[in-house]
């Protein structure tokens, strides 16, 4: 014989079970319109088209130039595999930087440079004192990690 | 657990612990926001900026710890019937929901400087916000029935149904692409803020948790008040009908 508090229990434990599996379902099928970003190995492998996309990953060092009008910066967002060239005109925030992440909002032009019309920058997880990071950059210890270089990159669409 | 179900046994013990909590609470801020704002040192990216996450960073961890222990008081309430878990779901809710503005206010304050826009809808900040909406919809649900046993029975169901969004929450940053950083502290192979920047904000995550268990306190004492008159004026009113 079941006591009652034993049947409530089970009964909770099942529909919390339903739940969670539904959820994850839902989910994982909606995982494109979930992710917020592509990286430039995503866009290599699927080519966008001219939708509105966002591409996210790290500003390749030695990449960032600026153009003779003085607003528009050409630079280059890279992860481990590929690379992307974007093209931006307007203020930057105070985060971007050669080596840093960035997430560019835009269209890709048919002549393969992606047309940003708006810049953020991503921060990565690692907090420390500026001489500790100097510190660790002298000794060549220092590996800040990219984004988008997580081994399950999904996709982003806008 | 049903030692303390017993009302009158749970407020000899709030008593004792009442005063404990909010004088810990009071001298960890003093001792935490010290430490955050003046003695700490500044990020190597973020500079001084970083000083919003010794606030952002406990009010998230709160909302998502007082979310996650009322979906237990509801399952204790449903499962057992306890008597204090309806009152603990009620009086912790105003709370978390003011944990949760907190964290949703102070990161779009730093995500301005940083990243260069308050909002974005990626996964974490967008289910952030949903769990505000659950505060708030569970506050308005056991406000809206005048039976307050049905009232408790919807708002233990809306809780555990609410439940599946703390792990979103939690690992967002994970499973998709986001705006927001990864975690920094609970992650696997440990923390990534260099120690003189952690201790300060376990310092604050330790202040709000005891002043969350300070205000809850408070909160059930006054709920179980309000009970109390409740049935005293049944009564007085059947005595007179």
């Amino acid at each position: 014989m079941m006591t009652r508090k034993k049947r409530r229990l089970y009964l909770l434990g099942i529909a919390m079970l339903g739940l969670g599996t539904a959820t994850a379902l839902t989910l994982s099928a909606f995982e494109e319109n979930v992710a917020y970003f592509f990286s430039p190995s995503d866009l290599q492998a699927k080519p966008p088209g001219d939708r509105l996309i966002r591409v996210g990953g790290l500003v390749e060092a030695g990449s960032v130039s600026k153009q003779g009008d003085g607003i528009t910066t050409d630079f280059v967002i890279a992860d481990h595999a590929a690379t992307v060239r974007v093209t931006f005109s307007g203020a930057l925030p105070d985060l971007f930087r050669e080596g840093q992440g960035v997430l560019a909002e835009g269209r890709m032009r048919p002549d393969g440079v992606f047309q940003a019309r708006e810049i953020l920058a991503k921060h990565d997880e690692n907090y420390m004192p500026k001489e500790v990071a100097d510190a660790l950059k002298k000794s060549g210890q220092f590996r800040p990690e990219a984004p988008g270089s997580k081994p399950a990159a999904g996709n982003g669409g806008v | 657990m049903h030692r303390f179900a017993n009302p009158a046994r749970f407020l000899r013990l709030a008593t004792i612990i009442l005063p404990w909590a909010a004088l810990l609470s009071v001298g960890l801020f003093i001792a935490g926001l010290w430490l955050a704002l003046f003695n700490s040192p500044g990020d190597y990216q973020q500079g001084d900026t970083v000083r919003i996450m010794y606030i952002h960073v406990p009010a998230a961890w709160m909302s998502m710890f007082t979310y996650s222990s009322m979906a237990v008081a509801a399952a204790c309430a449903l499962v057992w019937r306890h008597p204090l878990a309806e009152v603990y779901a009620r009086a912790a809710a105003p709370i978390g929901a003011g944990f949760t503005l907190l964290c949703l206010v102070t990161g779009s304050l730093w995500g301005e400087p940083m990243w260069g826009t308050w909002w974005v809808w990626d996964a974490r900040l967008t289910s952030v916000l949903i769990l505000f909406f659950l505060y708030l919809g569970f506050m308005a649900l056991v406000n809206a029935f005048d039976d307050p046993v049905r009232a408790n029975r919807a708002g233990s169901i809306l809780l555990l149904v609410g439940a599946v969004n703390v792990p979103i929450i939690k690992f967002s940053v994970d499973w998709w692409n986001t705006l927001h950083q990864p975690a920094s502290v609970f992650r696997m192979g440990g923390p990534t803020i260099h120690p003189d920047m952690l201790w300060p904000l376990l310092l604050m995550a330790l202040a709000f948790q005891t002043y969350f268990v300070a205000v809850v306190i408070l909160r059930m004492r006054a709920e179980l008040a309000d009970a109390k008159i409740q049935t005293l004026r049944m009564a007085r009113a059947s005595a007179q009908g």
